[in-house]
């Protein structure tokens, strides 16, 4: 192995601030300082994220396809015409066969009721982000909580949320979806809401658990016990902000299993729901265009969107597991 | 470890349990009740209302329909299917459970191997284009939406290039003439594999501490053995032909699973290598100067897989999922395309048979797992 020069650990971030920088800080107001050291915690981090190429492919991804989110209410308004380019109501007149393919008028074609693909597309694009990042925001809230609280009480409030959790990871997850939404009706909001709940008390609060575990016996949660902290100031001020890198991490994953889960509901068109790339390739599905390379339009960009919007949070979330996880650092 | 693998044992048994309990619950919560589709039939009378309520239990209180259902599952009687009728659910279960195990057994064990292996030669290439090319590649599989890609192997492989057939289990112009039933030969299959395995793992085990050049003599002969067994069983049998249709179209679903699983396993290897070249230990095999492949496999690689082995436990669950999915895209008929079904019908009886065999799946490849690895790592026995 060529690259002896790994084994010599050497400090990313400086805690110790250059003589003069702390002079500069010293006359500045708290509130600026705090802002400047924030400024420059995220761009040392954002140093250490840029190095690895596989994430920056991921952010590059996920601007992409936040513009085309941003981008269809505009075109909407000003370029499309809403009867023809409508996502879910519109009509192509001008085309005389549906699914008519590709043109330049329809960029993506249309799908087998005359509506615009490439529209369509974009109009779901909102939706996945909304509901991806409900279900993350939810379940990194449980997680932590779940986690912190765990780690921080122990004795039997640890036992039950740990075996609870034991259970939820043991089973399918898509699974249980599945039949959960053939049960009940559910639309994107309870979805993210299952979702948030399911992985939230499952695997994400275990991992915060062993997390915070670290960080309970640290000098500093002594300190504020000492002080007069009661359990829940140690728990929300002390362990929780120190636990925020890892669940910001674990947000990541949980976008791509939301983002996931709801492309199989609707392929399978349990989801009450207006649209979405899932309901795309079933709609494709159920007008029996399923195997038909000639109409490869109604089946690549769908699927091809999903897939690649979920690896990019996963690639994301890697490439974040290198900065927040000093054990995989290259130096 | 006798008393370590009592303890695995009675707690996921309570684990189940606790399953079930919630299963039942969570259908029992579903909005109206599964009666509801006969009784709201307005050519009933009241009585014959009545009637059909005490008929499905559905007069007695919840904790007592609780009870009955719990003690008629232990006993093996699980209902009738709705959709099915009057077929059983136990013996739906038991035609479609071994398809089902069989996916589910060689997907799992194609996709360690296949992961354990790419993720050792990853992480020693580390840097390399190679490697940046094979994690995106890893991850769009891990990620990919598993029925787009189940659809896109099927026109593939079995549209565009026609070497594999496009879905089922059977093909049935084959099979209209065939003396006995596709389970049957299913069943044989399924056993000698079983067997064979079986076998295997006690040569490779019995020969471990033999000198190099002996045991690669006797390895070799066992596999030998193993293969002229298989044919002297199977040749004079006569259903070959029909096994072999079985297994062609086992191939396409094996491989979608497998390719879709088995990055999860090579990226955690990875990084677990990673962990652990760091080690003195393997710095102490450089120096003895022994060569890169022995280092890698026999130093490295051993510490590293216990990680991953946690790892394969948790990825039972997202097997079991992408099984669910992959059969219900190839009309692969086993349990998870009955669950979907199932749910698609309400049919309540089925779904819950089918959660409780997915389940109890699980938890059975959760306890295998964890006493392979109590096996492989000594300090787990003793916590």
């Amino acid at each position: 192995m060529e690259k002896e020069t790994r084994t010599i650990a050497k400090p990313k971030v400086e805690i110790l601030l250059e003589e003069e920088e702390r002079r500069k800080l010293r006359e500045m107001p708290l509130w600026r300082v705090r802002l400047y050291l924030t400024w420059r915690e995220i761009r040392n981090n954002w140093k250490l994220f840029s190095e690895n190429k596989i994430g920056l492919v991921g952010v590059g991804i996920i601007i992409f396809f936040a513009l085309m989110a941003i981008a269809h209410p505009i075109l909407m308004k000003w370029v499309w015409d809403p009867v023809i380019y409508d996502p879910i109501v519109g009509y192509s007149f001008d085309e005389v066969m549906q699914p008519a393919p590709p043109s330049p008028r329809h960029l993506l074609g249309t799908d087998p009721l005359g509506r615009d693909v490439l529209s369509q597309l974009m109009y779901s694009t909102r939706s996945e982000f909304a509901l991806g990042i409900l279900a993350a925001l939810i379940t990194v809230t449980i997680g932590t909580t779940v986690g912190a609280v765990s780690a921080y009480f122990g004795g039997l409030i640890d036992t039950l949320l740990m075996r609870l959790a034991d259970l939820i990871i043991m089973l399918p997850f898509v699974t249980i979806l599945i039949v959960l939404s053939a049960m009940f009706k559910m639309n994107l909001i309870i979805l993210a809401i299952v979702i948030g709940i399911l992985s939230g008390f499952g695997g994400t609060g275990i991992i915060i658990k062993s997390q915070a575990l670290t960080i309970k016996v640290r000098a500093y949660i002594d300190a504020a016990r000492v002080a007069g902290g009661s359990h829940w100031h140690i728990i929300f001020r002390h362990i929780i902000p120190n636990l925020m890198p890892l669940s910001f991490l674990y947000m990541m994953f949980s976008v791509t299993s939301a983002i996931f889960s709801e492309a199989v509901l609707s392929f399978f068109g349990l989801l009450n729901i207006r649209m979405s790339w899932g309901l795309m390739i079933h709609t494709a599905q159920t007008a029996g265009y399923l195997l038909n390379p000639k109409t490869w339009w109604l089946i690549i960009p769908a699927g091809l969107s999903i897939t690649l919007l979920c690896s990019a949070f996963y690639l994301v979330g890697r490439a974040l597991d290198e900065v927040v996880n000093p054990r995989l650092r290259k130096r | 470890m006798t008393k370590y693998v009592l303890r695995r044992v009675g707690q996921i048994i309570i684990t189940l349990f606790v399953f079930l309990t919630l299963v039942y619950f969570l259908l029992e919560a579903q909005p109206g009740d599964y009666a509801q589709t006969f009784l709201s039939n307005p050519k009933l009378t009241k009585e014959q209302r009545e009637a059909l309520k005490a008929q499905f239990g559905l007069d007695k209180p919840l904790w007592e329909r609780y009870f009955r259902y719990m003690s008629s599952l232990f006993r093996g009687n699980l209902g009738i299917s709705f959709v099915h009728y009057p077929k059983p659910v136990i013996s739906i279960i038991a035609e479609r459970a071994p398809r089902t195990i069989l996916l589910f057994l060689t997907a799992q064990i194609l996709s360690f191997l296949l992961g354990f292996t790419t993720g050792k030669i990853l992480a020693w290439r580390r840097g390399q284009a190679f490697e940046y090319a094979l994690t995106i590649g890893g991850v769009t599989l891990y990620t990919v939406f598993t029925p787009w890609f189940g659809l896109m192997m099927i026109w593939i492989f079995a549209y565009i290039l026609g070497l594999f057939p496009v879905g089922k289990f059977v093909t049935p112009t084959l099979w209209r003439g065939a003396p006995v039933d596709a389970n049957y030969v299913f069943i044989r299959i399924l056993l000698s594999a079983f067997i064979s395995s079986i076998v295997l793992f006690a040569i490779l085990l019995s020969t471990r501490r033999l000198s190099p050049g002996i045991r690669k003599l006797i390895r070799w002969a066992g596999v030998l053995v193993i293969i002229a067994g298989l044919l002297a069983y199977w040749l004079p049998s006569g259903i070959v032909r029909y096994a072999l249709d079985i297994l062609h179209h086992l191939v396409l679903p094996v491989l979608t699973l497998t390719l879709i699983n088995f990055a999860g396993m090579m990226l955690l290897t990875r990084n677990s290598m990673l962990e652990t070249m760091r080690e003195d230990f393997v710095m102490a095999a450089r120096a003895k100067g022994l060569p890169e492949g022995v280092i890698r496999d026999k130093h490295v690689a051993r510490n590293a897989m216990l990680p991953v082995v946690t790892s394969f436990i948790f990825s039972i669950a997202f097997v079991l999922d992408g099984g669910v999915i992959t059969e219900t895209v190839f009309s692969w008929p086993g349990m998870g395309l009955t669950l979907m079904e199932a749910a698609l019908h309400q049919d309540i009886p089925m779904v819950m048979g089918a959660l409780v065999f997915t389940g109890t799946l699980a938890l059975v490849g959760h306890l295998v797992a964890d006493i392979t690895y109590a096996y492989l790592d000594p300090r787990i026995r003793y916590t």
